[in-house]
């Protein structure tokens, strides 16, 4: 169902990183357009 | 670096000063304030009928925590929200720091600019500031000269409603010397100066007697040749009077402090200096970046404030509170970004290394962002998250139960009071706490723990971080 589906991710810096999420989504067949970690502090 | 059955190095902390300097009137040149303001002026009425007075600022429960007068466990048995239940009775002076008016930080920008930056309103000037004999006078006009000056491109700096100075920039063409970047430098160089200055008075020594002046401000110093090029220290040390001091420049994001407390301790302990100043100003960027949600909430801006600090190290004495710097630990390369990972490198390991657990360490000071700017934008009570997973941590090693989580939080962590000022928030803010509790043996040590997003310059994906014990010398 997501395979070939394209996705931004943006992970924050005390949870989960930008780029772990990527890789996860990148494993569930998602295309990652878009990765950034951000700092909300 | 040592293993558990290497003699302890140990670095003395002779004190701390912390300082916020009140400026309403300058969020709107906060990063966050400036762009929105732009897109939509409409916000600005509302932004300055939510901006605070001194004397609620003063009273704010948290910056009253930050200038050491209610610690940090007393805080969290106040009522909330605690910008509307304001301290009875509160003062500007604090323990260790001070709270310092809008029109006093504009007297200090005036006496502290060599190049012409800023121009005040001549009777604005002499009816509610005084002039520093010790420096050069300032520039002073008439409205007229004002209007002018910010007709022709200076930022505007007002008290209220009404207009009282022009700073302009530095260069014609070079963006690294506009007015805004001028400003923000300005204000991180005086505001540091007044906190190294205020902890000299207050540990009675004499500014000559300082070696080397680090600081770990937030700001970019340079021009267009060298972006960042940076030694705002020696600057600092020299508004303060510390004539045979040099000084240089650490930068690690809100990591800077505690590397910037690792460089000076090593500088002692290696027998280079002996007395050294870590010092940083407050950020003019970040003042007013959660406004959105703060108006939205109906609440004060609370980000109305630049926070500095200054430590003075030098060797270590019988029985007063140090730097244990052989328990320094950095979050390498190959560290991974996960706050579990983090929390090894920065907790777990370096108290391994002096054959100590989790559960050894009495408090420990990580990012103390106030929760009350914080949460209302949805970026969560961060001082809580660390804890939290600090215990996790701990139940993952056995030391404690699952059950027992919130009493490690609540037990070895404390509710977070510093202002989102980046730097500052970063562990370095309990340093005066945990010096008065080390010297009332109220804990035998503190883990001081701080964050770097360097993945925000986008030059690298890691995240970055540094931490130490403190702990009293041996007696």
């Amino acid at each position: 169902m997501l395979n070939g589906k394209k996705v931004i991710a943006i992970g924050e810096r005390d949870g989960v990183p930008g780029p772990v999420i990527a890789e996860c989504l990148e494993g569930a067949g998602l295309e990652v357009v878009f990765q950034v970690t951000e700092c909300f502090v | 670096m040592t293993d558990s059955s290497s003699k302890a190095v140990r670095v003395g902390i002779e004190g701390v000063f912390y300082s916020l300097a009140h400026v309403p009137d300058l969020v709107r040149y906060g990063s966050k304030p400036s762009r929105e303001l732009r897109a939509n002026t409409a916000l600005e009425p509302q932004l300055k009928n939510q901006l605070r007075s001194f004397s609620a600022a003063t009273a704010y429960a948290p910056h009253q925590v930050y200038i050491g007068n209610i610690t940090p466990a007393e805080l969290s048995n106040l009522p909330k929200p605690w910008y509307d239940k304001l301290i009875e009775g509160a003062t500007s002076n604090g323990r260790f720091g001070d709270l310092v008016g809008q029109d006093r930080f504009y007297g200090q920008l005036a006496g502290a600019d060599q190049f012409n930056l800023v121009t005040f309103e001549e009777k604005w000037f002499q009816e509610h500031t005084a002039r520093n004999p010790n420096r050069k006078p300032p520039r002073l006009g008439p409205v007229a000269e004002i209007t002018a000056l910010c007709e022709k491109g200076a930022l505007r700096l007002y008290s209220g409603e009404r207009l009282v100075g022009a700073f302009e920039s530095g260069h014609a063409e070079d963006a690294s010397l506009t007015a805004d970047v001028l400003l923000e430098n300005l204000a991180a160089k005086v505001t540091a100066a007044h906190s190294l200055g205020s902890l000299l008075n207050a540990l009675k020594l004499n500014p000559e007697e300082v070696d080397f002046v680090i600081s770990c401000s937030e700001e970019a110093v340079g021009d267009r040749y060298n972006r960042g090029g940076g030694n705002l220290a020696k600057a600092i040390g020299e508004e303060v009077g510390c004539a045979n001091a040099s000084g240089s420049d650490v930068k690690a994001f809100c990591a800077g402090p505690l590397y910037g407390m690792v460089h000076g301790a090593s500088l002692i302990q290696s027998g280079v200096c002996r007395k050294v100043a870590v010092v940083a100003g407050g950020s003019l960027a970040k003042l007013g970046m959660k406004f959105e949600s703060h108006l939205k909430k109906g609440m004060p801006i609370l980000e109305d404030v630049l926070g500095s600090f200054a430590v003075i190290l030098s060797a270590a004495k019988t029985g007063e509170p140090c730097v244990r710097l052989d328990s320094t630990a950095f979050h390498p390369v190959r560290g991974g970004a996960s706050p579990q990972a983090i929390a090894e490198s920065l907790a777990e390991k370096p108290l391994a290394k002096l054959g100590m657990k989790l559960t050894d360490v009495d408090r420990y000071a990580v990012e103390l962002h106030n929760p009350e700017i914080t949460v209302p934008s949805g970026s969560g009570d961060v001082p809580r998250t660390n804890y939290l997973t600090l215990a996790a941590l701990a139940v993952m090693r056995g030391q404690i139960k699952k059950d027992q989580m919130e009493d490690f939080a609540r037990a070895r962590g404390m509710v977070g009071y510093a202002p989102t000022q980046g730097h500052i928030p970063s562990a370095i803010v309990y340093l005066g706490h945990a010096l008065d509790a080390l010297r009332n043996n109220e804990i035998k040590n503190a883990l001081f723990i701080s964050k770097g997003s360097l993945f925000l310059g986008r030059m690298t994906q890691l995240s970055d971080g540094c931490s130490f014990l403190v702990e009293n010398s041996e007696k």
